[in-house]
């Protein structure tokens, strides 16, 4: 009942606004999921960033449109001291917080709301810690900022101070993405009060250029343009999510005009969206990769050649014809080319199924067996893995290796894929959370990785590929962690722990009329600047 | 017959536990870690998997997590999902109106169509018109749903362009959702083309999974309606000169729809499995596939309870429909 | 009449003369059934495309053809004379998918319908002949397996013994499985009482002998109708498990889960979406006529009207 009564009052609040919108423009965007909930600290999913984090919320830093550039957004402008651990922060004057059924802000953005935005996630002892029961916070912990934030001040009203363990040159990076959202304490204090505190997540209250209005589970997001947004005012006025998950009737509506953009397409449709007159399509090399881990600890495959050999004997063009359609490019180093420095000087093993042949027999492997692990799973990464597999196994058959195709149910697969001593090389991949090359090479190719817990799923040790990253970190000079890293990327190759396979493309269709949106390399999904031409 | 319903209940009691059992049983023993599943590529250290599993109480005996679960299920808490971090019972309470309405939609399509193909059927029995029907329904009772609802898409939705893709109602059409049946709800609205942009949407998704109890009401009116038109009191009311429609109507329709009425009632099961499947292709949001979904993600309290709750949906459906035919039938209750 | 034949088993003078007369009275009622007889022409067909697949098929259901991605049907513009009904999204033959497929979907049904059968008879025979507390219990448990729609049990089931062919049989086994100990169980109850049973234990026969030598030949005709039933129920949950990525796995060539794979291609290449579908259609109708053909031939009941 009180579910029933809580849903009419936000409807006859919505009523109002409903019955004016003679001219307004309406945007309607077919997403593919279901947003966890409009909190965007405790979740992981980008379905959930974008119909949270970017249209309702704002950052103290955001990535720049398009680009993996941290650019200042609630915070105009910080301060490193000299031993890059107290990071010193200047608020954007006059932001005004939205309202809604519930609750009106009496006052402006602070350093209050910055504070409460970081201690909630990082205090267990904060009454708004588990404001839901068994909600935590994985992206926080996963980026390991418990360990490095040391503490959080305020030092006015538009100023705050945040201390780290030690210097961490991603740090400003983490503070740009979805999880490090900034939230009203306002609303909160009144939502505990009111003792509504699930409305946290349920109908969310940001600075962002969108205002949340309504959602009905798995069906309908909508949002409205935010007439007090600090930055440019949207050009939309109403923002619609239409929850799709299949990725065919997506374009069967975008081809209906039934909503205007659309992400992931099949990549079986790309031939027909590019011949629609009433179509365009966008696209932007993902922020991601592909690969196939070796379990270097095991025999045969702890030898370098073994599994040079077996990257030569994989033919990747026919994988990226075959699984990805062409919507890929083959891949050669651990991390994506739209990635600062990524190493265009390596040379990737051709594929040479004699040579592999001779170099299996040189390296006194006869009648090998392996298994291949395909995830169960569709990812950006990898639109199908059994079917990369299927074609890894016809291409190892001619070298006289027999391979297995296995596979586990996701959990399980990322469980025991990552047990030591594991039988077979495991397809997998990763797409970047911030830009920063530390994420995709100390996450899974660095030696402390490689235990219980990490992502290393070659297990794969090399003290001097580890050094490198190791030292990268310390400096925020950019140009001297591109000198590490591309050495970095030159003993991963020599080592060839993977088969780096590929790095996918992504594609946005849209309708012709639409104008105003950039692709983000991280997948990210944002319509401030969106606008529809008639 | 209160001594009647109170047998009926108090057996449901014991199955009643098993299904909790069932339910709760199954989900421990699903493999695959919950908590690694949040995770994701990302993995988890140690010690803060052990922490999440406490957090989240997996750290607990299995008997000592069953006996939270009836404990809480008593005050009726079902838990929270793992993925949304929400009440599985408000989530379960948003969806159900659709599942329900389509259920609704399908179970009068079949039986508004299958009724009366099943008497005309029996009446012109060896009539070109009952071996059309019959194959007809034969065919629609081997058909496997999930393509047939894909081929509907590609013809209605995709080259004729009559019937929307997927979707409960038209994005253009926005009001407060009062009883969660969206053909209702867009009546009450009062806007204009709401109720038919529902009624589009709700069009195809219903006739697919109406297609199977169709057929199965239609080849059971028709013998129902076969076995009593041989009974001698029907033989004797036609012999006394009545007229042959209102033998017919009066007595044979009547006395043949009770088995009709409980193959109905018995859809109910055949209806939430087949929602699965129309749900998946229709992306109809409904509780199939929130189950489906929930299923493949591991989250452990909407599984259990998912299916505890409609388990527990079919257990009183057939209790009704035992309790109709007790009422029509004296006989079965002194049983 | 075939109750009254072996109703009295001092008679004992000819039971193959018996079961001969039976067998023709069968045949005589069945092949009345026009349906009946063509689903059966249908299904030895889809036998022989089983048993004889590596013979009959033009190409190995695995081998891709790299050169031939999608190739449409040879009627169509673009099709090839060497791959009749096209090729799917790693250039395999559909035809040879199908032929093989055939393998798949009958040895689906006979696997779930054996192991429900066995299973169902055991638990409902100890249930119905033993009675008491044993039957309760029993009878109880089944009633919570029937609380539950078929399809989404066997999921969960699904879920639990891991995604395959294998287990997604086991678990629609373990689903269809009450039904056969609902029919047993009432037969049995229906027939323990009746004279040549207490004849039989008169005479000295162990509760075994009763079980399955007395008593179970009298029960059998509902359950073969619902073994036909059940058979072709189970190839379309195994098909609808296969599309729903729960049942056999990639490359398999099995119906459901070909279809699964080609629901990308549902705008582009309408022949992988359409083939698959048909194929089953065709299978579970044909078994469905024939079961009705046995239903009218095996059930004295319905067979007057």
């Amino acid at each position: 009942m009180k579910l029933l009564s809580r849903s009419l009052l936000a409807a006859s609040a919505l009523a109002l606004m409903s019955a004016a919108p003679a001219l307004a423009k309406t945007f309607v965007y077919c997403s593919e999921a279901s947003p966890e909930g409009f909190d965007p600290a405790p979740y992981t999913a980008g379905t959930t960033f974008d119909a949270s984090a970017h249209p309702v919320y704002n950052g103290l830093v955001e990535f720049k449109s398009g680009t993996t550039e941290v650019v200042p957004a609630l915070a105009e402008s910080w301060d490193v001291s000299e031993d890059g651990t107290v990071y010193t922060f200047h608020l954007r004057k006059g932001v005004k917080w939205q309202s809604n059924d519930v609750f009106t802000p009496t006052r402006e953005l602070t350093a209050d709301d910055v504070v409460f935005s970081f201690v909630r996630q990082g205090d267990a002892t904060n009454p708004w810690h588990e404001y839901i029961p068994g909600i935590t916070y994985e992206y926080y912990t996963s980026m390991e900022m418990p360990d490095l934030v040391k503490s959080v001040e305020k030092v006015d009203d538009l100023t705050v101070k945040v201390t780290l363990t030690h210097p961490e040159a991603p740090f400003i990076a983490n503070l740009a993405m979805p999880f490090m959202r900034i939230v009203s304490q306002e609303y909160a204090d009144t939502l505990a009060k009111a003792g509504t505190k699930e409305d946290f997540n349920n109908k969310p209250i940001g600075t962002g250029p969108f205002k949340f209005v309504a959602y009905q589970k798995d069906a309908v997001i909508r949002f409205q343009k935010n007439p007090d947004y600090w930055g440019e005012a949207p050009k939309i006025d109403d923002l619609v999510f239409a929850i799709t998950p299949d990725a065919s009737v997506r374009l069967q509506k975008l081809k209906a005009n039934e909503c205007q953009l659309m992400p992931f397409p099949a990549p079986a449709d790309l031939a027909t969206i590019k011949a629609d007159p009433n179509l365009k399509l966008d696209e932007l090399p993902g922020l991601n990769v592909a690969y196939l881990a070796y379990n270097t600890t095991v025999a045969p495959f702890d030898k370098v050649e073994v599994r040079k050999a077996l990257n030569m004997a994989i033919n990747k063009q026919a994988i990226i014809d075959a699984v990805f359609q062409g919507a890929g490019q083959v891949a050669k180093n651990p991390i994506p080319p739209t990635m600062w420095s990524y190493n265009d000087a390596v040379t990737d093993d051709a594929y040479d199924p004699e040579a592999a042949k001779k170099m299996l027999a040189d390296a006194g492997v006869k009648d090998l067996s392996m298994k291949i692990w395909a995830m169960p799973v569709q990812r950006p990464y990898m639109p199908n893995a059994r079917r990369t597999a299927e074609l890894m196994q016809a291409d190892l058959a001619k070298v006289g290796v027999k391979a297995e195709i296995v596979s586990y149910e996701w959990g399980e697969y990322l469980k025991k894929s990552m047990e030591e001593g594991r039988d077979g090389a495991v397809i997998l991949g990763w797409t970047g959370d911030n830009g920063d090359p530390d994420n995709f090479l100390s996450v899974l190719l660095s030696c402390a990785g490689a235990k219980t817990g990490g992502s290393n799923r070659a297990f794969w040790c090399n003290e001097e590929f580890s050094d490198l990253l190791t030292q990268a970190k310390k400096t925020s000079d950019v140009a001297e962690r591109t000198k590490l890293y591309e050495q970095a990327q030159v003993i991963f190759k020599d080592q060839a722990p993977w088969d780096t396979l590929a790095h996918s493309t992504q594609f946005v269709p849209m309708r012709k009329n639409v104008t105003g949106f950039t692709m983000s390399p991280l997948g990210d999904f944002t319509f401030e600047n969106v606008d529809i031409t008639e | 017959m209160i001594r009647f319903l109170l047998t009926k209940l108090l057996y449901l009691v014991p199955t009643f536990l098993g299904i909790t059992i069932v339910a709760f049983g199954f989900v421990r023993v699903l493999p695959g870690d919950p908590v690694l599943l949040m995770a994701g590529e990302r993995g988890l250290s140690p010690e803060r998997h052990a922490e999440l599993a406490h957090q989240l109480g997996f750290d607990k005996p299995v008997w000592a997590q069953y006996f939270d679960f009836l404990t809480r299920l008593l005050h009726g808490d079902l838990g929270n999902s793992l993925v949304t971090k929400k009440p599985v019972l408000g989530e379960f309470l948003t969806l159900f109106p659709a599942t329900v309405e389509l259920g609704l939609v399908a179970i009068i399509i079949a039986t508004l169509v299958g009724v009366p193909v099943g008497v005309l059927a029996a009446i012109k029995r060896g009539s070109w018109f009952d071996q059309v029907s019959m194959t007809a329904a034969l065919v629609g009772f081997s058909m496997p749903i999930f393509w047939w609802g894909l081929l509907l898409i590609i013809l209605f939705s995709g080259i004729l362009q009559w019937t929307p893709v997927s979707g409960r109602i038209s994005l253009m059409f926005f009001f407060p959702q009062v009883t969660g049946f969206m053909l209702i709800d867009s009546l009450l609205s009062g806007q204009k083309g709401a109720f038919l942009s529902a009624l589009s949407h709700l069009i195809l998704p219903s006739v697919v999974l109406a297609t199977i109890p169709l057929a199965v009401i239609a080849r059971q009116t028709r013998s129902a309606m076969l076995e009593v038109m041989g009974e001698d009191y029907v033989r004797t009311a036609k012999a006394k000169g009545m007229p042959y429609s209102r033998v017919v109507m009066v007595h044979a329709l009547r006395n043949a729809m009770i088995p009709v009425i409980t193959t109905i009632g018995l859809q109910v099961g055949v209806l939430l499995a087949g929602a699965i499947l129309t749900e998946t292709i229709f992306s109809w949001p409904g509780i199939g596939k929130w189950m489906i979904d929930s299923i493949s993600r591991r989250d452990y309290p909407v599984v259990q309870s998912g299916l505890l709750m409609i388990a527990a949906i079919v257990m009183l459906v057939n209790l009704l429909v035992d309790l109709t035919y007790g009422l029509i039938n004296p006989r079965i209750r002194h049983k | 009449m075939t109750e009254t034949a072996t109703n009295t088993p001092t008679v004992k003078l000819s039971d193959a003369a018996i079961r001969r007369r039976m067998l023709a009275d069968f045949w005589f009622h069945f092949k009345q059934n026009k349906g009946a007889v063509a689903g059966m022409i249908v299904f030895v067909l889809l036998v022989v495309a089983a048993v004889f697949a590596a013979v009959i098929a033009p190409h190995d259901p695995t081998q891709q053809y790299r050169d031939a991605l999608l190739v449409p049907p040879l009627w169509q513009e673009g099709g090839r004379a060497d791959f009749l009904l096209g090729t799917d999204a790693v250039g395999r033959d559909m035809l040879s998918r199908l032929i093989y497929g055939a393998q798949y979907s009958l040895f689906i049904g006979i696997v779930v319908v054996s192991i429900a059968l066995v299973g169902g008879i055991v638990i409902g025979m100890v249930a119905g002949f033993f009675g008491g507390w044993v039957d309760t219990v029993i009878m109880r448990v089944m009633d919570v397996i029937l609380a539950f729609p078929s399809l989404l049990l066997a999921l969960v089931l699904v879920a639990i013994l891991g995604p395959g062919l294998l287990n997604a049989m086991i678990a629609i086994a373990i689903v269809y499985q009450p039904h056969f100990a609902r029919l047993t169980r009432a037969a049995v109850m229906g027939e323990k009482e009746r004279e040549y049973v207490t004849a039989a234990r008169v005479a000295g026969a162990g509760n075994m002998r009763l079980m399955f030598k007395t008593i179970l030949p009298n029960c059998l005709a509902p359950l073969i109708v619902q073994a036909t039933l059940s058979f072709s129920s189970a190839v379309l949950d195994a098909a609808a498990l296969g599309f729903l990525g729960m049942g056999a796995q990639p490359p398999a060539s099995e119906w459901g889960t070909m279809l699964a794979e080609a629901r990308e291609f549902i705008l582009r290449a309408w022949w992988v979406v359409t083939f698959p579908g048909l194929a089953i259609l065709i299978s579970v109708l044909a078994i469905n006529l024939m079961g009705d053909g046995l239903r009218d031939a095996l059930d004295p009941k319905l067979k007057k009207s």
